[in-house]
């Protein structure tokens, strides 16, 4: 059956281009998680909240327009201008710095050396929390996100594959930016973890807290930087998903799609977020292709990760690169 | 093998409850036990010691069923351990103190040494949701052995504070408080006086010669204050880098020249 | 002057290890109980049972069983929702399929099929910890609802895939369905509340509490002081399953009457019980009575100040309840993890000494 041959092969490009997507959501967890041992929830909200800022810049709206009209009684919701695109993802970028400034300031610098499951608890409340304030700020209809990425059916590669298989593939141009930006993304990351001093700063507060400390480092920039670090990797994935499919509140669910994503790949590692993204897309959709949909009903998408990181997990509980635990009395 | 002896301080010590038998333990490469075979006497006060990283917390580990030894046999009452969980060893009646406190931070003292009788409660879940009658019985019942054991220990006055709260020296005393309300018949102590000062060791030496003493427990210890392994322990067991070197009174090994060397320091060759 | 305890000795461990071992608290206990069961049904319409007495009832069962799971036993949960479908379900299958038999039997039947669920689930917390165990929770909570929603079986080949409430009876009495008494709801409801929190309460006083708390303070040591990890998480997924079971069969059949699952069951239900417990107090009975009242109130509260009050539009009403629950679920556990429940402790602490406190 080639025909089956030719879908299975495209369901399984598709797959790895929403898993690279997954693994660019995951990178934000993983970044945060190995700076500072919180594990944060409110990573899809704040891809939402980024996205929704964005849009609300671009297209001049009033921030807390809402609020400030039933509080006043006025009627304002526009400035009446319109900002361009590369201006105004420079603005959110200020924003979501500003937003990493306020959580590592209000939140998380007074729960330092709480256990990490209070942590958790701690950042889901701040996903209520920031999502409640997106909504306020920016009102919560579905917007349109167009900062000039291209979309639509990517011809080369249908033409190419209807002349190679006699069937041409449905590939998005936006999936293939969103890939390359991600990669970008990626390798820029690695690199600046690597090379520059912040990056060594990093990495060295990663390992020890207390060590870092001794030699100098801030703690405190540290963290801000790795939430703001974060915020931009939100702010990029909330731009791709925004652009595909509207920003709206099921943006900040992609949450939980990066979620089985980080147990697959061990939560402290950067590869590990990479390959465990690809697995999860791949394996989503292919499973929904080959069993879900003819066998089970269709929407398996929704629990198979889970399903697939869960039972992983049990045999193996420290990840795909995860370190092996030993555990000690 | 003869059954039992007579201490320097006239008391009667029994056959031998415990064994190890050829123990070699490893992590991956390392070898943290090698080839160890030492017994336990009934009453006996016994005592491991050793330079750091000899490998006497792992003995300790592999004896509360912790760690599972490569090689070598645990005899238990006269017969082989056969493999088992670490809770099924505290059930056999074996109860341990940690080198790092290991108490349960949240909940009270009195409720941490209940902890200790837990092997003893067997009420099933329907009774205990019930409460009244057989649940309510039992709880009462472990109660005055927990009680018994906090006169004992001199806690009475912090019974419901929570353990959070308590001083360095009284979490040590909690955490014997809690491994003898189990009545176990082998007590293992992991270095129970480090980080105390003069007072607070006198204090622990003095109800650890008592609970030897009042219960007939057989007590097991590892620790680094030389002067009190000296005084308190029957017979003494000294490693060094996991391998055996010194197995008998105090003042025999005292005399050893490998256990001089090992703790003066000699090129290991 | 008005809180003592002096002169009020236990001169019995059984005395000492009562629920409520002073005098007062005891007597106040009874005062509650006794307004709750002989004042309130004669009082209330069906506004106030709808829009306040059955949630409350129903997210306090809801509570005292995840605070089960978390605050005693550690094992933090993100799968209520689910767990709280599989009690609706299991009560919509026994009710369809029994429908002679009384409601109270369906209703504890519902808890045992979720109690078995709640410990196929719990499995993997034998080899997963912590916040690997919370999201590995999320694939009962994703899977569970999937599977309401996809297999017709479970909703009765219903065309439109809803599930709603025959009419039943207990004792005679009309307790689901549309023509259903005020009081007689809310009685059913309270009577499994305090059936709950009387459970719960003994098991957690007694050896099953200890091993559950021993494993959440430090698994290792329990495990080594002769605690089984696989009997007690087990023993508490099933026993906290058991009465999320109940709460969804409630939630279902008494209060809601129709339920889609993807809505009701859905995870905001998971995140929301979960608050609950936060602001209520981690490991407290009480706290779990409080924290469900608190965040059944809020809505109502907002929505009287907010709507009625301020003339303000719905859906901004309804997003500033996300910034102030998000808000205060942060507040809570920088300043006090313990919840209501120890502002609680604090305030009766110092009313002991009141007015003299030195």
């Amino acid at each position: 059956m080639p025909e089956q041959l030719a879908f299975t092969i495209e369901v399984f490009l598709n797959g790895l281009m929403a898993g690279v997507l997954y693994a660019l959501v995951a990178l934000g967890f993983v970044l945060i998680y190995k700076a500072s041992g919180i594990f944060n929830y409110a990573q899809g909200v704040m891809a939402l909240f980024a996205a929704l800022t964005l849009a609300g810049i671009i297209d001049g709206q009033v921030p807390f327009s809402h609020l400030i009209n039933a509080i006043l009684g006025t009627d304002i919701h526009h400035f009446g201008w319109h900002v361009p695109a590369f201006l105004a993802i420079l603005l959110t970028m200020v924003v979501m710095i500003g937003l990493a400034y306020a959580v590592q300031r209000l939140v998380f610098r007074h729960l330092v050396g709480q256990e990490p499951i209070i942590l958790f608890m701690a950042t889901i409340g701040l996903a209520y929390f920031l999502e409640g304030v997106g909504d306020l700020m920016w009102g919560s209809d579905i917007k349109s996100m167009d900062v000039g990425l291209p979309q639509g059916l990517n011809t080369w590669i249908d033409d190419t594959t209807f002349n190679a298989f006699g069937y041409g593939f449905f590939i998005d141009n936006l999936d293939i930016v969103a890939s390359i930006i991600a990669a970008l993304l990626v390798i820029g990351l690695v690199m600046f973890a690597q090379y520059t001093k912040q990056g060594r700063a990093m990495r060295a507060v990663a390992d020890d807290h207390q060590a870092a400390l001794s030699v100098g480092v801030s703690l405190n920039f540290i963290w801000i930087l790795v939430w703001s670090l974060a915020g931009f990797v939100a702010l990029v994935a909330g731009i791709m998903w925004g652009t595909k499919s509207g920003v709206q509140f099921s943006l900040s669910l992609i949450a939980l799609k990066a979620l089985p994503v980080l147990m697959l790949g061990g939560f402290t590692s950067i590869p590990g977020a990479i390959v465990g993204g690809l697995i999860i897309g791949v394996g989503e959709k292919l499973f929904e292709f080959l069993i879900g949909a003819p066998f089970l009903g269709g929407a398996t998408e929704n629990w198979f990760a889970y399903m697939l990181a869960l039972i992983f997990l049990v045999f193996r509980p420290q990840g795909l690169f995860g370190e092996k635990i030993i555990e000690r009395v | 093998m003869t059954d039992g002896y007579v201490t320097a301080d006239g008391r009667q010590i029994g056959p031998v409850v415990m064994e190890m038998k050829n123990i070699t333990l490893r992590f991956g490469g390392v070898e943290a036990i090698k080839d160890i075979s030492f017994d336990i006497r009934q009453g006996e006060i016994r005592a491991i010691i050793g330079p750091n990283g000899a490998g006497k917390s792992s003995m300790l580990n592999v004896i509360s069923g912790f760690y599972v030894p490569q090689e070598g046999e645990v005899w238990y009452k006269g017969a082989p351990r056969p493999s088992m969980k670490p809770y099924e060893v505290a059930q056999q009646g074996i109860a341990r103190t940690f080198q790092n406190i290991a108490l349960f931070e949240g909940m009270s003292v009195l409720d941490n040494v209940m902890t200790g009788r837990l092997t003893n409660m067997k009420t099933g879940m329907f009774w205990q949701s019930i409460w009244k009658g057989k649940a309510e019985r039992e709880e009462t019942a472990n109660r005055e052995v927990a009680e018994k054991i906090i006169d004992f220990l001199e806690i009475q006055a912090i019974r419901k504070t929570p353990v959070s709260r308590l001083s360095y020296g009284l979490k040590k005393r909690v955490e014997l408080a809690r491994a003898l309300a189990a009545e176990p018949s082998i007590l293992l102590l992991d270095e129970p006086m480090a980080g105390m000062n003069v007072e607070e060791k006198e204090d622990m030496s003095r109800f650890i010669l008592d609970v030897n003493d009042e219960f007939g427990t057989t007590i097991a210890l590892i620790e680094h204050d030389m002067g009190v392994v000296m005084d308190l322990s029957d017979r003494v067991v000294v490693m060094d880098y996991g391998k055996k070197i010194g197995d008998g009174t105090p003042s025999e090994v005292r005399n050893n020249q490998d256990v001089i060397d090992a703790y003066l320091g000699v090129a290991h060759d | 002057m008005l809180y003592r305890e002096s002169g009020d000795f236990s001169s019995t461990y059984a005395e000492d290890s009562q629920t409520f071992p002073i005098k007062f608290d005891r007597y106040r206990y009874y005062f509650v109980l006794f307004i709750a069961i002989a004042v309130i049904p004669f009082m209330i319409n069906d506004y106030w049972v709808n829009s306040l007495f059955l949630p409350f009832l129903i997210y306090a069962i809801a509570a005292i069983g995840l605070n089960i799971l978390v605050g005693y036993c550690g094992q933090v949960s993100l799968g209520t929702g689910g767990f709280m479908a599989v009690g609706a379900y299991a009560c919509y299958k026994f009710m369809t399929a029994f429908p002679e038999v009384s409601m109270l039997v369906h209703v504890l039947l519902s808890g045992l099929v979720t109690a078995c669920v709640g410990v196929l689930f719990g499995l993997p917390s034998l080899r997963i910890k912590g916040f690997y165990l919370a999201v590995a929770t999320l694939a009962a909570q994703f899977f569970l609802v999937w599977l309401f929603n996809r297999v017709p079986w479970f909703y009765n080949y219903s065309a439109s895939g809803q599930i709603s409430a025959p009419e039943r009876t207990f004792f005679g009495i009309e307790i689901t369905g549309p023509n259903t008494q005020a009081w007689a709801t809310y009685l059913f409801c309270l009577m499994f509340v305090i059936f709950s929190a009387y459970v719960a309460r003994n098991l957690t006083r007694g050896s099953v509490g200890r091993k559950w708390m021993a494993i959440r303070d430090m698994d290792i040591a329990a495990e080594i002081i002769g605690v089984s990890p696989l009997r007690a998480k087990l023993t508490a997924f099933a026993v906290s399953s058991f009465f999320i079971g109940i709460s969804g069969a409630l939630f279902f059949s008494v209060y809601l009457g129709a339920v889609e699952v993807g809505e009701v069951f859905g995870i905001q239900k998971s995140f929301l019980v979960l608050f609950m417990i936060i602001i209520g107090g981690l490991g407290s009975i009480f706290g779990s009575f409080a924290g469900a009242a608190f965040l059944v109130l809020l809505p109502v509260a907002l929505k009287i100040v907010g709507v009625d009050w301020l003339g303000w539009p719905t859906d901004i009403v309804a997003h500033l309840q996300l910034v102030i629950v998000g808000g205060l679920i942060i507040i809570f556990l920088i300043a006090e993890p313990h919840g209501l429940a120890q502002l609680w402790r604090v305030a009766k602490e110092k009313l002991r000494l009141w007015p003299f406190p030195h």
